[in-house]
C-alpha cells in the first residue's frame, strides 16, 4: 500500500466579504495518508508561501474535534468523506491517489463568506444570546444530588449538549436550516429542571432570531443529522417543535 | 398570534395540520374506492358514491376539504420560496445525504396537483356540474347516479388513464412516504423511539396508499 498520495485541490477563493469568488486548482503531492486533512491544508500553504502566493484561509482551532472551528465542504459533504467527524479528524487515507479534491465553504444566507474558506458563523452566536443560557444567582457550588434529575433526562440532555456548533448541518441541510443546532441548544436545557424555568421564554426567543437571521426552515430531510459530527438526532427537531408551539399556544 | 403563523415552525405547523387532515381524507377517499373492485355489479360503489353525495356531514367537509387543499398548496410555495432564499449560492459539488423524496416534496407536490386537476375533471367536474349526462340507476327503490359506470367506462376503455392513475398512486405514495411522519416530527408528537415507529408505519401507510390506488384501474385494465 502507498504510504504518500499525490492529489489535485479544487478550492473556493474569495478576497474578501463582497469580492466575487471563484475556483482555483492546486498540486500536492507525496502527502502521507498519515497526516489529517488539515495537515495537508497546512502544506498546501507553506507551499503557496514559499511561491509568494496567498496562502488559503481557513478556520480551524483545537485539532481535536471538540470546538467547532473547522468548517470545509469537502466533495460534497461537510466535514468531507467520513461518518461522525470535524475537518481537523478527517485522515488522508480516505483518499485515493491522483483524486481532485473539491473545497468549498459553508453556503448560507446566514453564513457570509469572510475570505476564502472562511464563514462568519456569529448567526449561531447571536442565537444562543437570544435565549441558550440558564439565568441562576451565582454563590456557592450547589450539592451533587439536591435536585434529583432522572437518568434518560440526564442522558438526552448530554448527548444534545455534545453539539459543538461547527454549522454542519446549516451547510447539508438544503434550506440552510438551523433547526439541529436550535433543538440541541434548546433540548440540553429543556431537558433538565434548572431550564425548564425559562423554557417557554427560550424557546420563542430563539426560533424568532433563527428566523430573522435568514436561516431556512426544517423540512425534515435528515441530512444535518447524518452529518453532524456529533450525530445529533432530529428527535431534538420534534421536542424544539414542542417547546415552540408549548409557548406559543399558552400565550 | 400574526407572529407564530409568519414563524418558521408556524408556517411548518399549517403544513402539518393540513397534511394530517388531507392523509384523513385519504384514507376515507381509499375506503369508498375500493368498493369498486368488490362487485362488479357496482351497486356498493354507487351506494357509497351516494352515500358520500348526500350525507351532511360530508356536505360541510367538502369545502372544508377544498379549504385544506389550497392552504397546504399555498403555504407550501410560500415556506419553498423562503427556504429557496436562504442559500444564494450554491455548493459546486454536493453530495446527498437524505432520501430523494424528502428533497423534492415541491416538485411531488406539484406533479400530485397535475393529476389532482385531472382527476377533478374526469369524475368530481362530472358528478357535480354535469349529471345529467350520467346514467342513473335503482338501488332499493331510490334513484341515483350511475357513478360506477362513469368510472369503471373510463379505466376499461383507456389504456392511458389507467397509467396515469397508476403514476398518480405512486407519486402520492412517495409524498406520503415523507409526508406522513413529516407531519407528526413538526407538531412535536416525535422522540427518538417514535420518530422510527412513525417512519415505518407512515412507509406502511404510503405503500398501503399505492397499492390500494393502483389496484383500481389495473383491476378494470386486467379483468375487462
Amino acid at each position: 500500500m502507498d504510504k504518500t498520495i499525490n492529489l489535485t485541490l479544487k478550492i473556493w477563493r474569495q478576497n474578501g466579504p463582497k469580492e466575487k469568488g471563484r475556483f482555483e486548482t492546486y498540486q500536492v503531492s507525496d502527502i502521507s495518508t498519515d497526516s489529517s486533512f488539515l495537515e495537508m491544508m497546512d502544506i498546501l500553504n507553506e507551499q503557496l508561501v514559499n511561491e509568494n502566493k496567498e496562502p488559503i484561509a481557513f478556520d480551524h482551532d483545537c485539532r481535536e474535534g471538540i470546538c467547532g472551528m473547522c468548517s470545509l465542504f469537502i466533495n460534497g459533504r461537510p466535514h468531507g468523506p467520513d461518518e461522525e467527524i470535524t475537518t481537523c479528524q478527517l485522515h488522508m487515507r480516505k483518499f485515493k491517489d491522483g483524486e481532485t479534491i473539491t473545497i468549498e465553504p459553508w453556503r448560507a444566507a446566514a453564513f457570509p463568506i469572510i475570505k476564502d474558506l472562511i464563514v462568519d458563523r456569529q448567526a449561531f452566536d447571536k442565537i444562543i444570546a437570544s435565549g441558550g443560557y440558564v439565568s441562576v444567582n451565582t454563590g456557592g457550588v450547589p450539592d451533587a444530588n439536591a435536585i434529583p434529575i432522572a437518568k434518560p433526562a440526564a442522558d438526552e440532555a448530554m448527548d444534545a449538549a455534545s453539539c459543538i456548533g461547527c454549522g454542519a448541518c446549516v451547510a447539508a441541510c438544503k434550506n440552510s436550516s438551523a433547526m439541529l443546532f436550535v433543538s440541541a441548544k434548546v433540548s440540553q436545557l429543556a431537558l433538565l429542571p434548572q431550564g425548564k424555568v425559562e423554557a417557554k421564554r427560550r424557546a420563542k426567543a430563539m426560533v424568532a432570531t433563527m428566523d430573522e437571521l435568514g436561516f431556512g426552515g426544517c423540512t425534515n430531510t435528515g441530512a444535518c443529522e447524518v452529518e453532524c459530527p456529533k450525530s445529533i438526532s432530529i428527535a431534538h427537531i420534534s421536542r424544539l417543535n414542542r417547546e415552540f408551539l408549548r409557548s406559543r399556544l399558552s400565550e | 398570534m400574526s407572529n407564530f403563523l409568519t414563524s418558521s415552525i408556524g408556517k411548518k405547523f399549517i403544513m402539518s395540520i393540513s397534511g394530517l387532515f388531507l392523509m384523513m381524507f385519504i384514507v376515507v377517499h381509499l375506503g369508498i374506492n375500493l368498493l369498486l373492485i368488490f362487485d362488479d355489479s357496482g351497486e356498493l360503489f354507487n351506494l357509497g358514491a351516494n352515500f358520500m353525495a348526500t350525507n351532511p356531514a360530508i356536505r360541510i367537509m367538502e369545502p372544508l376539504l377544498a379549504l385544506g387543499f389550497i392552504v397546504h398548496i399555498l403555504w407550501s410555495l410560500i415556506v419553498s420560496f423562503q427556504n429557496m432564499k436562504a442559500r444564494p449560492t450554491g455548493y459546486n459539488q454536493s453530495k446527498n445525504s437524505s432520501n430523494w423524496a424528502s428533497r423534492n416534496m415541491l416538485v411531488l407536490g406539484c406533479l400530485i396537483f397535475v393529476f389532482l386537476v385531472m382527476h377533478i375533471y374526469n369524475f368530481f367536474y362530472i358528478i357535480k356540474f354535469e349529471y345529467q349526462n350520467l346514467l342513473e340507476v335503482d338501488i332499493d327503490g331510490e334513484i341515483m347516479h350511475d357513478s360506477y359506470s362513469l368510472v369503471a367506462g373510463l379505466f376499461k376503455t383507456s389504456v392511458t388513464y389507467c397509467i396515469l392513475y397508476v403514476v398518480g398512486a405512486i407519486l402520492l405514495g412517495l409524498h406520503l412516504g415523507h409526508g406522513f411522519w413529516s407531519s407528526f416530527q413538526t407538531i412535536g408528537f416525535a422522540n427518538k423511539l417514535w420518530l422510527k415507529r412513525l417512519q415505518v408505519i407512515g412507509q406502511i401507510y404510503a405503500i398501503v396508499v399505492t397499492v390500494g390506488f393502483a389496484i383500481i384501474p389495473l383491476y378494470f385494465l386486467i379483468k375487462f
